[in-house]
């Protein structure tokens, strides 16, 4: 007998034993390990993948697909005429998932809402810090301490929200992991057992699936919640098989190991492709990657100094040398699977002559400038060294000289802050809720301009004026015609070079059926299916 | 008595020895294998240049990938391209540059600080002794590749601090070989007549007992150079040593990683030069063993 | 022998310190601030940066943090990770079993091959078998593991499709409340199939990560095994006409095992720097690649913690070798 022989005699036996007629398991290769299970004190989107995904619910949620709002725990939801109070009127009848040594009594009320809220924001909460070093990075980051001013019980099903001041975005972050929902009489028995530090490890949520096991680096085990209120999810198992090198990732999917996985390699995208059994699925992802000049500073302080540079780069070849093709050249600052995404908005074009006229024109000679690369990969940028040595040949032959400097990922972050750097940084963002103000204020307002966060410390009065006003409208429409007017001003100003927004493939067996790619970057099984 | 200490052993008897050697160097086949390839690398690695028709840096980008004996409009690839178009063959031999660097730094850096600290322990003894082993016991005490990923993510990526890393980690190896040779010479006649003629701790330290202790330093120094070589290789193949474009074959192979299963030869000929330079040094190393341990000399 | 046995273990308590110092100094001139990479691009405001500094201890003085480090461990506690927020320890007993299966594995591989071919290639001494075995010795230990591992998954995963290519079971088979050793769980199990999977996830890594000892040990049993068959006690056995198999059993045999048995204890340490490259491999889930994952994620207390543990651990399998080397050797222990 030879060893496959055998692995196959024994792969047969157990699925006759084990999971007897018809159940369905989906297994994901996923691409790293979640740091916990409470997705609140995170930030990364493999931890949501394994938590708030697949375990909890949101008040509102993201219908799938699209960055469009849908009722998730709440029903339905009344903004006050002044934009200040949000009102959600719960779901009745939700049960929270039974794990070892804890089954609910109760069904998810408006306790679980508060409570689930007030842990992030109120100090005196026993959840505040229930282990050593966590905190609420995404509550803090979001801004939610100064826009939520209380959050009021109203009954057992209704929860109302006081903003500080209107804030359209507020139902969409609502809507982001952070607030996902848990369970306050699962965390009491935790607190009475002096076990708080398990709610990180034993997820307990109303999500469509039910926490089973994890083993460390290896394998994260789900069931189909039967109870799940939107119905039960057509999978009865749901694997992650943690696999962080993608080249293997690609060979588990063609050996049928799992049936689906995210991030392959761009090198090996054209042999995925070419695979028969497997489908790729392909979308923009929500991100954008920038070359900020520093507006303060001479010459980069006037805009045609800042356009002529930018006319100068090729963003083409750093999408084929760089992204492999997989990403697009970017020419606004929010990503076109964005609602508002003004596409009537033309590219400055690559054209070094006119870009080294422009600069004599503006007086500009003998540049030298710093080119901040940074040492990391992220998803906007797969390598941005190599993208700065593209920029520099680019820039040389307009007569400017580029030195490209790095410093390591954490120093480059915060030197990248001060507003006395010199030249322009290599950054990007990826969204977190979908919402334009969450590019166009946290990468380009006055007040980002001021933390550093806008890293071109670009204030224009204009631009800022139009965001802000967009952000305290809460008519869609009148928003997105502010929100494409502030694209326009950006373009006139060119604080940055827009350089690209990358490309997300996500390859599946053929047999998986209705898996639909958000364009949050978030994997969510929910609703796929396992065709035989 | 000054000549005496000057060089305990009379010019001829050197010459005679170093014949010796020779002698039982070159009764082992394996030896003289290693030393032919060996010298083969050096020659590969300083005619680099003239020995590959491309640039070890240039990208052909309509050559992406190409297996080994592709004929392009750019010239023979022999051994194939990488990802992004540069011949192999060039990167290989530009490679080995700096393959026998890093081993001939990081023994050369280990050697000098080992074996100062070992005359140190050995010659002083008391709390000198004590504080300089123990510190090594310390260093010993941790695996070494993992101490040198700590060391480097300290001192941050790349084949300088690669090798410095790998060096701190080597040198107790020579600290303690040293001291235990000190510690054995030290009470020996001749020491004890060059005291008496004078001579100071320097002098006796450095030219009267270290001469006497060189053969197992020679063994573990070329013990060492592949080492490093490999260890050196390791970190660039986790992403720490050299960073690309570099042609170190540690990193071309990290970095040839996602092609493991389109493209064979990016993955393999780096490893096998990698394979074969290391095996040459330590065929000779078995030879020099051989030729300097006179009690393995006739076994 | 107790006073023998006390003594070393009282010479090992300076070295223990001196490890915690370098545990822990390491990791605080690791360059990069925690708190920065945390927070990403979002960035933090600089009141928040101070809250969290002041949260994870990191503005006290070094010395205070250092003692408050010891202190700590001295009671089991080896702080807890900045990335999961879950305690070190527990962090680290999760994958041990996993590093300590593989590392099992491949140290009976290197033994119960290696032995046997030092053995038969001393007493068969300028033979075919003594020249091709330990030329194949020094290629596997001139051996880039790295690029030995990668040459395995090719054939055996890629072309031939025999083994897994990565993971230690298949997904089929689940234990819960397991005790972490895979083959052991899956035997207990009693699922059929079961053990030939776990089995066969084991074997590439296994063999990559014995080929050094698997060199070492075979050619340091062959030199021990020639120096004994050399000594005086061995020729007079023959000479009285002892049979050649008795000698070789008897006398040769115990006495080489001694420097064997010290080769194989030094080979824990070499072990645990094979595991880091094994396991990054084969994603193995063990102890080496996680701490390359924390060491690039500058997760401070899962790093030191790890060295820490990693480096008393060799001491102590040092240690145990050196007493059973005494046991075996009452000379040494006189000294």
């Amino acid at each position: 007998m030879t060893i496959r022989s055998m692995l196959l005699a024994g792969a047969a036996a157990v699925l006759m034993t084990a999971g007897g007629a018809g159940a369905k398991t989906l297994v994901y290769c996923s691409e790293a390990s979640p740091e916990g299970f409470d997705p609140a004190p995170y930030t990364s989107g493999t931890t949501f993948d394994a938590s708030s995904h697949p375990v909890y619910d949101q008040l509102v949620e993201f219908k799938p697909g699209t960055t469009e709002i849908e009722p998730g725990l709440a029903e339905s939801w009344d903004v006050s005429e002044d934009g200040l109070t949000y009102t959600f009127h719960l779901r009745q009848g939700v049960k929270f998932h039974s794990v070892d040594g804890f089954s609910p009594t109760r069904d998810f009320n408006a306790d679980d809402v508060i409570f689930s809220f007030d842990r992030q924001g109120n100090k005196d909460n026993p959840y505040y810090e229930y282990a050593p070093g966590v905190s609420y990075e995404y509550y803090a980051g979001m801004d939610m301490p100064t826009i939520i001013k209380s959050i009021e019980k109203v009954d057992d099903y209704t929860v109302k929200f006081t903003l500080s001041e209107p804030n359209a975005p507020f139902l969409a972050d609502m809507a982001m992991d952070f607030a996902s929902i848990i369970s306050k009489e699962y965390a009491d028995k935790l607190a009475a057992e002096d076990r708080k530090a398990d709610i990180n490890n034993v997820p307990v949520g109303t999500g469509p699936f039910e926490f089973v096991a994890y083993q460390k680096d290896a394998v994260i085990r789900y069931k189909a919640n039967p109870d799940y209120f939107k119905g039960k999810a057509p999978i009865d198992d749901l694997i992650f098989a943690i696999t962080p090198d993608p080249a293997v990732r690609m060979q588990k999917l063609q050996a049928g190991e799992c049936q689906i996985m995210p991030y392959p390699a761009p090198a090996d995208l054209e042999a995925l492709k070419s695979d028969p059994n497997i489908t790729v699925g392909e979308q923009p992802g929500l991100n954008v990657a920038y070359f900020a000049y520093n507006t303060t500073q001479k010459p980069f302080d006037d805009p045609k100094v800042r356009k002529a540079l930018n006319m100068s780069i090729n963003k083409q070849a750093i999408i084929d040398a760089v992204f492999q093709g997989a990403g697009q050249v970017a020419k606004n600052p929010i990503p076109p699977t964005m609602w508002s995404y003004n596409d009537a908005i033309q590219d400055d074009p690559y054209d070094p002559e006119a870009a080294k006229k422009m600069l004599d024109e503006a007086g500009v000679k003998d540049l030298e400038m710093n080119i901040w690369a940074m040492p990391v990969q992220r998803p906007y940028m797969p390598n941005a060294r190599r993208t700065a040595e593209l920029m520099q040949a680019d820039l040389a032959k307009v007569g400017v000289k580029a030195n490209i400097v790095s410093y390591e990922w954490g120093e480059y972050l915060s030197k990248s802050k001060d507003p006395n750097r010199d030249g322009a940084v290599i950054l990007g963002w990826t969204g977190d809720n979908g919402d334009p103000d969450n590019f166009l204020a946290v990468l380009l307002g006055c007040s980002a301009a001021e933390s550093g966060a806008n890293r071109a410390f670009w204030c224009d009065k204009d631009f800022d004026d139009l965001i802000t006003k967009a952000r305290q409208t809460s008519d869609m429409a009148e928003r997105t015609k502010l929100y494409e007017q502030a694209q326009v001003v950006f373009k006139e100003q060119a604080p940055w070079d827009t350089i690209a927004h990358s490309t997300v493939f996500m390859p599946m067996s053929n047999k998986v059926t209705g898996y639909v790619m958000s364009p949050l970057g978030g994997h969510d099984f929910y609703g796929v299916d396992i065709s035989e | 008595m000054s000549e005496v200490t000057e060089t305990n052993i009379p010019a001829g008897t050197r010459r005679e020895q170093l014949a010796e050697f020779w002698f039982y160097f070159k009764e082992n086949r394996g030896a003289v294998v290693g030393l032919t390839v060996f010298i083969l690398v050096v020659l590969a690695a300083t005619f680099a240049p003239l020995l590959s028709s491309f640039s070890p840096d240039v990208q052909y980008r309509d050559v992406l990938l190409a297996p080994p004996m592709t004929d392009s409009a750019h010239g023979h690839f022999w051994l194939g391209t990488d990802a992004v178009g540069r011949d192999m063959l060039s990167r290989l031999l530009f490679g080995a540059r700096y393959s026998l660097f890093v081993g001939v730094v990081v023994v050369l850096l280990a050697l000098s600080v080992g074996v100062v600290l070992g005359l140190l322990a050995g010659w002083f003894g008391g709390w000198v002794d004590t504080v300089i082993m123990r510190v090594m016991d310390v260093i010993l005490a941790f695996p070494s590749l993992l101490l040198a990923l700590v060391f480097v993510a300290i001192l941050g990526p790349g084949l300088i601090n690669a090798m410095i890393a790998i060096a701190i980690v080597y040198q107790p190896h020579f600290a303690r070989l040293t001291r235990g040779a000190v510690l054995s010479e030290r009470n020996k006649d001749y020491v004890m007549a060059a005291r008496v003629a004078g001579a100071g701790n320097m002098r006796l330290m450095f030219r009267t007992v270290l001469p006497n202790c060189l053969a197992p330093l020679i063994v573990q120094g070329t013990l060492s150079f592949s080492n490093a070589i490999l260890d050196v290789a390791a970190l660039g193949f986790l992403g720490l040593g050299a960073q690309p474009p570099t042609p170190e074959w540690g990193t071309m192979l990290s970095e040839a990683r996602e092609f493991i299963l389109r493209a064979w030869w990016v993955v393999t000929f780096p490893g096998l030069a990698i394979l074969i330079t290391v095996l040459a040094i330590n065929l000779m190393g078995d030879g020099l063993r051989d030729a300097l341990d006179p009690k393995l000399k006739r076994s | 022998m107790i006073r023998f046995i006390l003594g070393k273990i009282l010479w090992l308590i300076p070295t223990l310190v001196g490890i915690t110092i370098v545990a822990f100094g390491f990791v605080r001139v690791l360059p990069g601030d925690p708190v920065l990479l945390m927070a990403g691009e979002r960035g933090l405001t600089p009141e928040r940066h101070a809250e969290l500094t002041h949260q994870l201890g990191f503005d006290r003085p070094i010395w205070e943090q250092y003692f408050d480090f010891l202190w700590k461990v001295l009671h089991g506690n080896l702080g807890d990770s900045l990335v999961t927020h879950k305690p070190v320890l527990n962090e680290f007993l999760a994958l041990f079993p996993a590093t300590v299966e593989l590392g099992l594995c491949a140290m009976v591989l290197a033994v119960a091959i290696g032995v046997p071919v030092g053995v038969m290639a001393a007493i068969k001494r300028g033979s075919w078998f003594d020249q091709a075995t330990m030329t194949t010795a020094l290629v596997g230990y001139s051996m880039p593991i790295f690029w030995w591992g990668l040459l395995l998954i090719i054939l055996f995963s890629g072309i031939l499709k025999w083994t897994p290519v990565s993971g230690r079971i298949s997904l089929m088979y689940y234990f819960p409340n397991g005790s972490g050793f895979m083959i052991w769980d899956a035997l207990m199990s009693g699922q059929k199939g079961a053990l030939t999977s776990a089995l066969s996830h084991l074997i590439l890594p296994s063999v990559v990560l014995a080929t050094i000892p698997l060199a070492v040990i075979a050619r340091q049993t062959r030199s021990a095994m020639l120096e004994v068959l050399g000594e005086d006690y061995v020729r007079t056995a023959r000479a009285k006409g002892m049979p050649p198999r008795r000698v070789i059993g008897i006398h040769a045999l115990r006495n080489a095992m001694i420097p064997v048995i010290t080769t194989i204890g030094l080979q824990v340490g070499m072990l645990m720097a094979g595991a880091i490259l094994t396991e990054t491999i084969f994603s193995w889930p063990g102890i080496g690649k996680w701490m390359v994952d924390s060491i690039s994620r500058r997760d401070y207390p899962s790093v030191q913690g790890g060295l820490l543990m990693i480096a008393a651990i060799v001491m102590v399998v040092n240690l145990i070798v050196d007493l059973l080397y005494g046991l075996i050797n009452p000379r040494i222990r006189h000294r």
